[in-house]
């Protein structure tokens, strides 16, 4: 083996070892976390204090429709009905599940838009808590993303790649940045479903996957029933001082081996256990809601009493960033309305309006909100034009990815900005486009990340979450 | 810092290298690598990438021309202008540029400067140039070496100054031979007799056995599953189930009957294009079927077909040839000399199945076509059988047809009278409306056909004034030009998915709705696996389908209510279709009948004859014409009543019994050639931009097929499995490799083009590599090669020397340890227990879940709501687990398992505390430790010693220390008393798991047995191969 050739093998190794298993998951404060890593000379960190500690990314699965929640097209209703015109359109494909209508008829939003707060930031009628915080927010509007079907655009938003097999946004932090908990995940995931569309859509184990990262950077997924984390309970009839005295004896006869044998990885074997023992009372401590006031707990609104839904999750997120979890992702299901769209969409603005408003400002108080990025978004937009019939109060909508809305609020981001713009029909952008990959470099350049230099050795590459082609950090969005 | 780089400081220490001295300098181990890392992504096969016009990656270097002179003068590195421009000190000129952002250092310069000095001599990269059988090195210590293997490793050692480790002993030794080689522990029995076996071959004969038992083929399947993405469901948004369990048990069969990899090779990828390919060899095609299939609503069918076949070339490339093809995709390689042209010429080989591209689930088991029926010898049996059974009942039929004519004519004197009395009254509604926004437009002929967008779930309905007795509802649905595939559903292949059928009686007045239940529910077909049974049920899973992607028939279903029910005049009748189980599986054409007649008369068949049978049976028998006349034999032979009726009932069973036979063999996913496609390059990568058209070829960086072959599919799995192939032996050798030593040769396995890792023992690779050649590809003999070594044989202990010197054990002075992947974790312990059945292949089984794993983030698919087996099918291999991709067994993914949704060839391996939970408190881990302890007390003799002895050698193969006994018994005294204390809290431990305990043990005993299995089983090295 020549050292010379193995140069670069060397500096990945080096990396991989510091924070593919010394940091991440394991001891530290952030500061000294930040230490390490530099020391180890992880190169994409960014030199200075990063804006964001942590971030709290809610993910709203089966895309809202940005022109009844965000963007307002007035201009639409004298256009009701009529066909959208090909000089819009520009030969955008369109699902199969559109794509044999004879007629595209546009379909004006059913809410209304009100101005809100000093930005006059626009939001529609079917918010009600969300103005209330519109100061908080930085509204883009003009997101676009490469697939139209849910299951690769879902991924794409992800992992940067509308395939299966690569790390997810989340992973990639927490290998990048370690995480400074000792005794929860680095990436924790909470998922419920919604009741826009109880039936859609299906997540996937892949969202949150370490893909070819070392797999301890994997999402971690809390369960709304049973364990919340998996097998974390100890069989019924073992308390904990009888697992306290197994532990011992499998330490001590660890111990031994490791006397005879010699092999480090017998005492980071010990220290798993002893960590699995500290979590199966760290997260029940972190579920356990009794000490929140009463006032908190109305703030979230009535479901936050109801386990797996989104309000119980949005206050689990609080608690999680408030331990200095890494990367707490929420996705809440059933924003896909190809039909009955007015009806389904109050439904999930119902799950989410209070709840979502009641994070940032809980966040906010406790002064989490500064060093906490908080994220909310879908995976692409949807159709000005009907999908299925068009009547005064009733229509549905198709995917659409070439304009969607995304809000961000907290750590490092422009507050009360609204950012690009879309055509009359919310059909193209007019006005400074963001693609998926450059929101993700700027969630990662927030965190202090350079996108461009986080990479990890794959199959002879060295690949990275935002592709291969330049997605350069959108500075307008940064405070 | 100073330990994670000893590693690597460490050989240059050993091998006394000072690159500044005049060292000879290879160009493939020294040069290369910085010629890739540093210059290749601006100046390599990528066209549109070049910068310069100046291209490193080839052999000509020496003749290169720059704008600054020679870019190499051999010879004379101050005369290069390669030099130049790496020490350069002018911004723009200095290379690599520094915004590049990968400097070279000194040292690297140094090296280029004396391999110029030394004559700047090229060569091919390593793997892309067949191997050359090189001599084994001679040693010093020539008694240690077993094998040629040890020479190149105890040379590499001697010349470091290492000495490899004695002989592990004989349990150790044994252990890992079997968990390496069948996945499970020897049995203490097992290892008693290797200890007494004092013959020179004893270890080699252990070796035999191993290789021969059926558990070789499950554990050799491990890493192949991975790599093949072999699943039991389709991936993508619904991912329902599909049935490849056959190719699954294929490939255990190859290993255990030792198929040579050659031939294991081209069944794979091109089985069904050999002269009249056996069932086996068609079902071995289904490697490359294993990718996922999309079949979410709306998508674009062309887009997802193209995806697969990529998937194909990219999973085929990774298998066989361990190279990374994917970027190819879209432009040039940056690295490998594989042009996007290329890419797409290996593409145009996997471009010719007759798929559609999306999932059809036309096969049974979820399968989606081509797929064949799979028979198995007994199966064959049982129907040639009930076929002979089918033949005499024919017979029969046909001997009462011929009796018919005479029949016929008292048959039609009953027929006339009952002329025009259907008992089904049209349900006359004024509109049909779907929830979901359908469209229904109304049909000359009564029916409703869907227009419009097609929702993924819909719910149809239709209201009309009903009055007097109800006792069933008819449903007929009728194929339709303007539907897809101009059959009966509005699913893209033409199928409809009902999910329910509902009515609800609206009494006058403002009275309660009543909601009427059906008892019983009947149809002219059923799809199988969703028959009409299920509409009446309860399971939104399950549901009536009617293969309308092949049957475009009229479909008939009645609906009998479970009473009969008086509606009051003036009343409503409510139906509601509701298609709700799979997404877009809507019916397209549809009418509606109710009926007061009696139970007993409600019968599928539309009412009444056709018009001119009607007039047939008006006319007088002799005014009939010769027409009529045959008009109503036919009629008359359709009815069958009588004994011709009772014949036909006889046919009908035994073809029924045939059919069910027929129905339960299952289908496995296969390859077949229809007719070609064109292959054209994608730009960037895009379905929907075709650039030049390519003709099907091979990469013309490795060595071409003969000449005159054919560019197909069977041609390129010959040119894998040839003898000259310089990759496909290295790739499988350094793989067997991996598995034995933790990591290959070559430690990149899964990647061998030009950004590899430089081989640890080239040498050592290239002769294994010719040795399976010449050993005509046979696996065993490598894998008996190898585990007979001297090298495996060593003792796996850690000096603080060695751990200094080479931490991660490239050299291997010492045996492997490492921590074993899920499947062995789980199989190992519940074969320790005793609970492990031993039964190879067939279909996928469930054992314990946690509850809600398929269910907490998607309602879709057929995979959901999951119950675990009961009894053997508990405990089989864990190889047999059911892998629903979107959410594969979790206590697998904890492991480093992959999702298998795509390739994988090389697993990680994590140490993690979410890890140790499971081991300590998923249900199996604690059943097994249970019986274990069970075990221990049953087996073990009287006294807690002995039986904590028992339960070190079922787990670890050998005796407890001293002080290790005396450890674990001082903890199952603790137990014991505290669970004497608290027998209900002994009582729910052993109650976990399924399996019993055996009558007459003591609670608080067997508790606390239980407690010490589960520490053992949780010990680094029970949970360690070492």
């Amino acid at each position: 083996m020549h050292p010379i050739n193995q140069q670069a093998a060397v500096n990945r190794l080096n990396r991989r070892i510091f924070l593919g298993n010394g940091l991440a998951g394991s001891l530290g404060t952030m500061a000294a976390s930040r230490l390490r890593a530099e020391e180890a000379g992880a190169p994409w960190l960014i030199p200075g204090i990063p804006k964001a500690k942590r971030v709290i990314y809610l993910f709203q699965s089966g895309a809202p429709s940005q022109m009844d929640l965000f963007d307002p097209k007035p201009k639409m209703e004298k256009h009701r009905g009529e066909d959208l015109p090909e000089s819009i359109r520009k030969g955008q494909r369109l699902t199969t599940m559109t794509s044999g209508q004879s007629k595209f008829p546009v379909a004006p939003s059913v809410f209304k838009f009100n101005k809100h707060g000093d930005s006059g930031l626009w939001l529609s009628d079917a918010w009600r808590y969300l103005p209330r915080v519109a100061d908080e927010l930085c509204m883009i509007r003009t997101m676009h993303t490469e697939a139209i079907n849910h299951d690769p655009a879902i991924t794409f938003m992800q992992t940067g790649n509308q395939l299966p097999g690569r790390p997810s946004i989340g992973a990639w932090v927490t290998y990048g940045l370690g995480s400074p908990n000792k005794d929860l995940p680095g990436y924790v995931v909470l998922t419920s479903f919604g009741s826009g569309r109880p039936d859609d859509q299906p997540l996937y184990d892949r969202l949150w996957s370490a893909g070819f990262l070392p797999g301890k950077h994997q999402g971690v997924k809390f369960r709304n029933k049973g364990d919340a984390v998996l097998y974390l309970t100890d069989p019924p009839g073992v308390d904990r001082s009888t697992r306290r005295a197994t532990l011992d004896r499998l330490a001590a006869l660890n111990g031994l081996h490791h006397q005879s044998l010699g092999d480090p990885e017998i005492e980071t074997r010990v220290n798993q256990y002893e960590m699995a023992f500290r979590m199966q009372a760290s997260v029940p401590d972190l579920l356990n809601m009794r000490n929140e006031t009463k006032e908190t707990l109305e703030m979230y609104g009535a479901d936050v009493t109801r386990p797996g839904s989104y309000a119980a999750n949005c206050l689990l997120a609080r608690r999680l960033a408030e331990r200095d979890v890494r990367f707490i992702q929420l996705f809440h299901m059933g924003w896909d309305h190809h039909g009955n769209l007015p009806a389904a969409l109050r439904g999930q603005c119902k799950d989410t309006d209070q709840a979502t408003a009641a994070l940032l400002t809980d966040l906010k108080r406790r002064g989490l909100l500064e060093d906490t990025l908080v994220v909310w978004g879908g995976e692409f937009g949807r159709t000005i034009y009907s999908q299925g019939g068009l009547s005064e109060a009733n229509y549905g909508r198709d995917h659409h990815p070439r304009c969607f809305s995304m809000v961000l609020a907290g750590a490092g981001v422009k507050k009360g900005l609204t950012f690009g713009e879309t055509d009359d029909y919310c059909y193209n952008i007019v006005k400074n486009p963001v693609h998926v990959n450059q929101l993700n470099a700027t969630i990662l350049h927030l965190l202090g990340i350079n996108h461009e230099r986080l990479t990890f050795p794959h199959q002879g590459l060295e690949a990275r979450l935002t592709g291969v082609e330049p997605a350069p950090v959108v500075k307008e969005l940064l405070a | 810092m100073q330990c994670i780089l000893a590693p690597f400081v460490l050989p240059l220490m050993l091998a006394g290298i000072d690159p500044s001295s005049e060292a000879m300098v290879d160009f493939n181990r020294e040069i290369r690598p910085m010629l890739v890392e540093h210059c290749l992504a601006c100046h390599g096969p990528d066209e549109k990438a070049r910068k310069a016009d100046l291209r490193l990656d080839r052999l000509n270097l020496s003749s290169l021309q720059t704008d600054g002179g020679k870019l190499i003068t051999p010879g004379k590195p101050e005369e290069s202008d390669l030099i130049a421009r790496l020490v350069h000190t002018e911004h723009g000129k200095l290379m690599p540029p520094p915004k590049f952002a990968k400097p070279l250092n000194a040292k690297q310069i140094d090296l280029f400067k004396n391999w110029i000095r030394q004559g700047a001599k090229t060569s091919a990269h390593w793997s892309f140039v067949p191997p050359l059988r090189p001599p084994a090195p001679s040693v010093k210590n020539r008694a240690w070496p077993c094998s040629p293997i040890d020479n190149f490793i105890l040379a590499r050692l001697e010349a470091e100054g290492l000495k490899p480790e004695p002989e592990a002993k004989r349990a150790r030794l044994l252990r890992r031979a079997s968990l390496d080689l069948t996945g499970l522990p020897p049995t203490p029995a097992e290892v008693t007799a290797f200890e007494a076996d004092s013959s020179p071959d004893a270890y080699e004969r252990v070796v035999d056995r191993l290789l021969a038992s059926p558990r070789y083929g499950e554990r050799m399947a491990l890493e192949w599953l991975d790599m093949a993405r072999f699943a039991d469901s389709n991936g993508f948004q619904i991912d329902s189930s599909r049935s490849m369990w056959p190719w699954r048990d294929w490939i255990i069969n190859a290993y255990n009957r030792n198929l040579p990899f050659d031939q294991f090779t081209i069944d794979q990828i091109a089985g069904d294009m050999l002269p009249n390919p056996t069932q086996e060899q068609l079902i071995a095609t289904g490697f490359q079927r294993n990718h996922r299939l999309n079949g979410e609503g709306g998508l674009i069918a062309e887009e997802w077909r193209i995806e697969t076949v990529i998937d194909r070339v990219e999973t085929t490339s990774l298998a066989w040839l361990g190279l990374t093809t994917g970027c190819a995709r879209c432009h040039d390689h940056k690295y490998d000399p594989l042009s996007q042209k290329e890419f797409y010429q290996l593409f145009a080989l996997f471009n010719n199945v007759p798929e559609s591209g999306t999932l059809q689930e036309n096969r049974k088991g979820g399968n989606t076509d081509p797929a064949i029926e799979v028979m198995a010898p007994e199966t064959s049996a049982k129907i040639s059988v009930a076929e002979s059974v089918v033949e005499t009942a024919k017979t029969k039929v046909r001997a009462e047809e011929a009796k018919a004519p005479n029949q016929v004519e008292p048959w039609a004197a009953a027929e006339v009278i009952l002329l025009g009395k259907s008992i089904w009254k049209p349900f006359e509604a004024n509109t049909a409306v779907g929830d979901a926004g359908t469209q229904y437009s109304r049909q000359e002929d009564g029916t409703w056909l869907a227009k419009g967008p097609n929702p993924n779930h819909e719910s149809t309905v239709v209201k009309a004034p009903v009055s007097g007795s109800l006792n069933a509802v008819r449903l007929v649905c009728l194929p339709d030009d303007s539907l897809p595939n101009k059959s009966v559903g509005r699913f893209s292949n033409g199928n409809f998915l009902l999910t329910r059928m509902e009515a609800t009686l609206v009494p006058p007045g403002g009275s309660q709705p009543i909601k009427l239940t059906f008892g019983q529910a009947l149809a002219n077909y059923s799809q199988p696996g969703w028959p009409i049974e299920a509409t009446i049920g309860k399971d939104a899973s399950k549901g009536w389908a009617v293969d309308g992607p092949t049957r475009r028939e009229p479909l008939e279903a009645v609906f009998i209510l479970s009473a009969p029910t008086q509606a009051p005049a003036g009343s409503m009748l409510e139906i509601r279709l509701v298609q709700a189980t799979l997404g877009g599986h809507n019916i397209g054409r549809f009418r509606l009948a109710v009926t007061d007649a009696p139970s007993f008369a409600v019968k599928l068949g539309e009412a009444g004859p056709a018009p001119e049978v009607v007039l047939a049976l008006k006319t007088t028998a002799d005014k009939r014409t010769a027409e009529q006349k045959k008009l109503l034999l036919n009629r008359y032979l359709a009815s069958a009543p009588g004994a011709l009726g009772q014949a036909k009932k006889e046919l009908t069973m035994a073809e029924q019994t045939l059919k069910g036979l027929k129905d339960n063999l299952p289908t496995a996913m296969v390859m077949k050639e229809g007719t070609p496609r064109k292959a054209h390059i994608l730009i960037r990568g895009q379905y929907d931009k075709k650039g030049d058209e390519v003709s099907a070829g091979f990469p013309s960086m490795l060595p071409s097929p003969p000449a005159g072959s054919k560019a197909d599919r069977l041609t390129l799995a010959r040119w894998l499995a040839s003898p000259g192939h310089p990759l496909t032996s290295r790739v499988w050798v350094n793989r067997a490799w991996e598995r034995y030593f933790g990591a290959g040769i070559c430690r990149t396995t899964d990647n061998m083009g030009t950004q590899a890792e430089f081989p640890s023992h080239p040498d050592l690779l290239d002769w294994l590599a010719t040795e399976f050649v010449d050993r005509k590809w046979d696996m065993k003999a490598m894998t008996r090669l190898i585990v007979t070594s001297a090298t495996y044989r060593q003792d796996s202990k850690v000096t603080p020397e060695k751990l200094k010197q080479d931490p991660q054990n490239r050299l291997l002075a010492r045996g492997p340890r490492f921590r074993m992947p899920g499947e062995i974790l789980r199989d190992q312990a519940l074969y320790m227990s005793g609970l492990l059945v031993n039964k190879v292949g067939g279909p996928s089984v469930r054992p314990y879940m946690p509850a809600g794993v398929w269910d907490e983030t998607s309602v879709y698919g057929d995979l959901r709501n999951y119950k675990n087996d009961t009894g053997e099918d508990l405990y089989r291999k864990s190889i047999y687990t059911i892998w629903k991709r979107t959410a594969a067994p979790p206590t697998m993914l904890l492991f480093d398992a992959p999702n298998r949704e795509t390739c994988l060839v090389r697993r990680g391996r994590t140490n993690t505390p979410l890890q140790a939970l499971a081991l300590l408190n998923e249900v199996t881990y604690v059943e097994a430790a249970r019986k274990l302890g069970e075990r221990m007390i049953v087996e073990g003799g009287n006294d807690i010693s002995s039986r904590l002895k028992h339960g070190f050698h079922l787990t670890l193969s050998r005796e407890p220390s001293a002080r290790e006994l005396e450890i674990m018994r001082q903890g199952v005294e603790r137990d014991t008393q505290r669970f004497l204390r608290d027998i209900p809290g002994a009582e729910k431990l052993i109650a976990l798991g399924e399996a019993k305990a055996k009558v007459g043990l003591i609670p608080a005993e067997l508790a606390a047995f239980t407690l010490a299995a589960n520490v053992l089983l949780n010990l680094d090295e029970c949970v360690t191969r070492e």
